[in-house]
This record gives structure tokens, C-alpha cells and sequence, in this order.
């Protein structure tokens, strides 16, 4: 193997590992609970979009629906919680699986539809849901789940007196996402993925099962947004069909890994840290109005962003490589 | 459920249908064209329909009456967007799939700002058109006449497009370059007039339609956003690339939205329409009339 690849990669682990050590101490300093509640969810979409990255970026099917599995998380431990009891851990994985299964059952026949049509069918698919959702009573309809707060305590994932054990728990979910994200790439699966992406026809006829690495990718994706979904329920303590379920979300989910580079182990981190704390500054600052001044911001910057830096913005850092090329152009057009 | 009552909501389903079919073809056109989905569709209606309102609230225009010209402000906007975002979306070299739908979907969210901006949130809508409330009763069967029109100018506007794709110089060289983009440069067409001569037609039919329900539906800055979905599920069950298949899928939209608001609540009348299409796909992968 390449051994300029090995030492990339393994950069690419101690970088990690470095930042995530930075990332768990910033706390220690920063005080201020906006602050706080702003990095959590960071974090969180940063641990949601490489998720998402894993289907749409790695294996090239554009889900514009994993509001869905976002949302069937956030349902589970609620639902498990507040009507059978079930501690919000064992609802988090089983929210996982349920998601898992119900990512690939769908995979079934979407996974024969090309482009466009694709597209759609997420969207109408978590659409569906979303409308089910609202209208069935036993899970609250509309007016969705109040999560009662019984004790603060890790047992239960519930604290009321302070943020930080929300942020180290979306600071781990973060890191695993990167990690599995890590791990997958340079895995028989990772190089499927991006054969499948690339070209299926090509991928099929040199021995790769498209179908399955299709699936396969879709488990993952949908079972750490599920994950997600469940802190999600615990962190706010009440979720309804619109807030966990609704299209936007599904947007939101796919901007940080689009604009800091689809397809790339860092493009949905860095895509978070820079657009999550955007949103939520804007909306605060400006936002307050109800003017939708923060829309337009918001709308402005997400168009600037994605025509001027189509590859995302990691690409900033990996410049370097790229050049070497253009000397013997040059050469040739003298 | 009587017989009339499935009559009478198949009737007025046919009506919504066109209306649909005619939101749809704008959207169905420019992907025809040079394979993009426009996620600002939505609010492409959206600002049709306030342009339609201030119109009334300000000159007194009837919508019937505006609507030419609030087609032809937006086909100005249609292509002044593709001048400014989508030529670019269209020329990146990486990822250009998903830059053409963040681009325009970072649109959509600018023009909902923009409207809320302007307009604030709040519902309008035109209290006392000429069409406005009235219905018309054909053989027992009671249809209202706002959509009554709309279906009718709907039907005008199909007419229109294809005689102007099928007829003009200019509609065969926006089939021409639907071919072959690369390949018109050498005959002499100017390829870029040509995408934004599409955008702005498909932008001012959407303005059509954003015209004629403002006489009905109330003119706010997020009504685009469930129109646009049923617009993009229309599209798709008619087939990409087909122009005529918009117009088929949004007959069957229609038909099957009133279909399900007899069976299921109201709150669900578009879960009919999500589930036809996921029929439709699963086994017809193209949609009804697609080719691509």
C-alpha cells in the first residue's frame, strides 16, 4: 500500500484526536450557557451530517429525506420513555436498529430508482411519515411528546442543571460518527461506495454488489442519525412531528457536509463548525425581529458558498496537491 | 358516499389537476432543458402570488386581469436567476448535482426572507374579485369558478407551449439544445440565451398559475413550500424530461388528492399523492411518460 496514503491516514487519526481533546476542554473555559447550547448543537449536526455523508456523499445516493431516521430516534426513546419506562439508553439503540431496518426495507425498491426520482421518493417517504406522525393519537399527534424530567443523572440522560454532560455526549457522538466515517473509508466497503457513486454500471460488471453496498450504506447512515435523533429528543425533552420529522431538517442535515465538502472524512465537520454557529447567531441577532433578515442571510451565504467553492470548503487545505500539473500545460502551450 | 359526491370531488380534482399540471410545467421544463430541478420553484409562485395581490391592493387589477403581466415580470425573474445563480450552478465542475440543488435551494430560503421582509408573515388575500367565492353549477354539479378558469387557462397554456416548442424557431432551438447543448454552438445558437429564454418561460408560467390562485388561496411568505413538493412529485409521476407528462401527472395528482379526501381526513389528502408516486416509480422507474 501507498505509504503516503498510511501517513495521511494516520495524520488524519492523531488531527482528530487532537481536536477532539481541544473540543472537550473548550467547556472548561467557556462558562456562558448560549455558548454551550450553540456548541452542542455543532457538534450534533456535525455527528448528523457525516452520518448523512456516509449514503449521499461516500456512496453517492442523495438523501433528502433522513429527517425520517431522525425523527423514528427521537420517537422511540420518547415513546419508549414516557409510556413503557424504558431508560433512553436502550431507546437509543433500539431506535438505531429500527431506523437500520426500516433504511434498508425502504432501500428495497428505492434503491432501483436513478437521480432525480431518488431524490423524491426520500422526501416523499419521510413526508409521509411526517404526516402519519401528525395524525396518530397514540404518539401524540401534532402536539407531539412532552419528555417529563424525573432526576438528573446519566442513568436517566437527563440533566437539567447544566449543559455539559449534553456536550460530551454529542462530542462522543460526534467523534464516533468521524471515526466509523474513518474507518469505512478505507474499508472494502468505502471502495465499493465510491465505485458505486462513480459509476454503478462499471462497479457492477468489476464484481461490486451494488445493491448491498447500497444497503449497507444506508444501515449505517440511518443508524447513527437515529442515535442522534434520540439525543436530540433527551436534549430538548419535547419533540413533535414537525420539529424532528419536517423537510427542512433533512436540509439541515445535508448543508455542513455540502458546503465543507461532500464525499470527504472532513468536509461535514468543518461545514458544521463554521455554518451551525452561523445559524443560530444570525437567527438570535437578527433573526429576533421575525423579519427573516436571518433567512436572507442564511439563503445568501448558502448560495455564495455553494457556486464559489463547489467541492466544498476542505478543499481550501488540500490545494497543494493539485498544481503539479500545470507546469507541463504551460510548457506545452509556449 | 353517494355517486354524486364522487363525482362532484373527481370534477373538482380534475380542476385542482390542471392547476397542478400548470405549476408543474414550468418545473418540467427547464429539467427538460438542461437537467436541473429548480427548489426555488415554490417561491417562484410565492412572489407571482404577492404580485398578483399588490396588483389588486394597489391599481385595483383583477388577477384575471394581471396575470399577463405577472407572467411576464416573473419571466423577466426567471431568467435574470438563471443569469445570476443557476450559469453558474450549471458550470461547476465538482459535485454539480448537488450545487444546483443548494443553490436554488439557498434562493428559495433568500426569497422567503426577502418576502417576510417586505411583507411580513402574515396571510393575505384578495377579498372581492370577480371570481372570487362564486361557482358554477353543470348539470348538478357544483364547480368553483376561480378554478374553473385556471383549469381553463391552464389548458391555454399547454396549447401555447406546444405550439411554441413544436412551431417557432426559437422552441425547436430550445429542443435542439435539449438535445445537444454542445452541439448547437456550431449552428450558431447562443446557448446561454437559449437556457435563460427557458428559465424565464418556465418561471412565467409558474406566474400564471401564482396568478390565478391568488384569487383563491391566501398569498404568505412559506405557501410555496407544499406547492413546490407537489409540483416536484407531478413532474416525477409524469416523468422527467416530459413536458406532456407534467401535464398528465398533474391531472392524476388531482384526481387522486380528491380521491383520498373521501377515504382518509383532509389532514392526509397529500399523503395520496406521495403514495401514487412511489407506486408509479417502483414500477415504472421513469415515471409515466418519461425517456430519460
Amino acid at each position: 500500500m501507498d505509504q503516503a496514503f498510511i501517513q495521511r491516514r494516520r495524520r488524519d487519526l492523531v488531527i482528530a484526536a487532537f481536536l477532539a481533546a481541544i473540543a472537550a476542554a473548550v467547556p472548561l473555559f467557556v462558562k456562558d450557557v448560549y455558548v454551550q447550547n450553540i456548541m452542542v448543537l455543532t457538534l450534533m449536526y456535525a455527528a448528523l451530517s457525516q452520518s448523512w455523508n456516509i449514503l449521499s456523499g461516500y456512496c453517492g445516493q442523495i438523501s433528502l429525506g433522513h429527517a425520517l431516521y431522525f425523527g423514528l430516534g427521537a420517537y422511540t426513546t420518547a415513546i419508549l420513555f414516557t409510556k413503557f419506562g424504558v431508560l433512553p439508553w436502550f431507546g437509543m439503540i433500539a431506535g438505531g436498529l429500527i431506523s437500520a431496518v426500516i433504511a434498508m426495507a425502504l432501500g428495497y425498491p428505492c434503491f432501483r430508482l436513478g437521480g432525480h426520482y431518488f431524490v423524491i421518493a426520500t422526501i416523499v417517504i419521510a413526508e409521509i411519515t411526517l404526516l402519519l406522525f401528525q395524525n396518530w393519537d397514540w404518539a401524540g399527534a401534532a402536539l407531539g411528546i412532552d419528555i417529563p424530567v424525573r432526576h438528573d443523572s446519566w442513568l436517566t440522560f437527563q440533566f437539567t442543571r447544566s449543559k455539559l454532560p449534553y456536550f460530551y455526549f454529542a462530542l462522543t457522538l460526534a467523534c464516533v460518527a468521524w471515526f466509523v466515517t474513518w474507518r469505512l473509508e478505507d474499508s472494502k466497503w468505502g471502495y465499493w461506495w465510491r465505485a458505486v457513486k462513480d459509476n454503478p454500471v462499471a462497479a457492477e460488471s468489476l464484481g461490486v454488489d451494488v445493491f448491498n453496498s447500497k444497503m449497507g450504506a444506508a444501515a449505517v447512515s440511518a443508524f447513527l442519525v437515529a442515535i442522534g435523533g434520540s439525543f436530540y429528543a433527551q436534549f430538548v425533552s419535547y419533540i413533535d412531528p414537525e420539529s424532528v420529522m419536517g423537510f427542512q431538517f433533512s436540509l439541515l442535515m445535508a448543508l455542513p457536509a455540502v458546503l465543507g465538502g461532500i464525499g470527504t472524512l472532513w468536509g461535514p465537520m468543518l461545514g458544521a463548525v463554521i455554518l451551525i454557529p452561523l445559524t443560530e447567531l444570525t437567527r438570535s441577532y437578527i433573526g429576533g425581529s421575525g423579519r427573516g433578515v436571518d433567512l436572507i442571510v442564511y439563503g445568501g451565504l448558502i448560495i455564495a458558498i455553494s457556486l464559489a467553492r463547489p467541492q466544498g470548503l476542505v478543499s481550501l487545505f488540500s490545494r497543494k496537491r493539485k498544481p503539479a500539473a500545470q507546469p507541463v500545460r504551460e510548457a506545452v502551450a509556449s | 358516499m353517494t355517486a354524486e359526491t364522487i363525482i362532484q370531488s373527481l370534477a373538482s380534482g380534475l380542476l385542482m389537476g390542471l392547476l397542478y399540471g400548470l405549476i408543474a410545467v414550468g418545473l418540467a421544463l427547464i429539467f427538460g432543458l438542461m437537467d436541473v430541478v429548480n427548489f426555488a420553484h415554490g417561491e417562484f409562485l410565492m412572489i407571482a402570488m404577492y404580485a398578483s395581490f399588490f396588483l389588486f391592493a394597489y391599481f385595483a387589477l383583477d388577477p384575471l386581469l394581471s396575470a399577463p403581466l405577472v407572467a411576464a415580470a416573473l419571466f423577466v425573474f426567471g431568467a435574470v436567476v438563471y443569469l445570476l445563480v443557476v450559469r453558474f450552478a450549471v458550470r461547476a465542475k465538482a459535485n454539480t448535482g448537488m450545487v444546483q440543488i443548494f443553490s436554488t435551494f439557498g434562493l428559495a430560503v433568500l426569497m422567503r426572507g426577502v418576502a417576510q421582509y417586505f411583507f411580513t408573515p402574515d396571510y393575505r388575500s384578495i377579498p372581492h374579485s370577480w371570481l372570487g367565492g362564486k361557482t358554477i353549477s353543470i348539470g348538478g354539479i357544483y364547480l368553483p369558478q376561480p378554478q374553473l378558469v385556471g383549469a381553463l387557462i391552464a389548458i391555454a397554456a399547454f396549447a401555447g407551449l406546444y405550439f411554441f416548442i413544436h412551431r417557432t424557431d426559437f422552441g425547436r432551438a430550445l429542443e435542439a439544445t435539449r438535445e445537444d447543448a454542445g452541439a448547437v454552438a456550431l449552428v450558431g445558437i447562443d446557448k446561454n440565451k437559449v437556457f435563460a429564454l427557458g428559465w424565464g418561460l418556465g418561471a412565467a408560467l409558474v406566474g400564471l398559475a401564482g396568478a390565478v390562485m391568488s384569487i383563491f388561496f391566501y398569498v404568505f411568505p412559506d405557501v410555496g413550500a407544499s406547492f413546490a413538493t407537489i409540483a416536484y412529485v407531478t413532474v416525477a409521476l409524469g416523468g422527467f424530461g416530459s413536458v406532456f407528462g407534467a401535464f398528465a401527472g398533474g391531472i392524476v395528482v388531482g384526481l387522486v388528492e380528491a380521491t383520498t379526501t373521501l377515504i382518509l381526513p383532509p389532514s392526509l389528502k397529500t399523503v395520496g399523492i406521495y403514495g401514487v408516486y412511489l407506486l408509479v416509480v417502483f414500477i415504472r422507474p421513469r415515471g409515466l411518460f418519461g425517456s430519460i
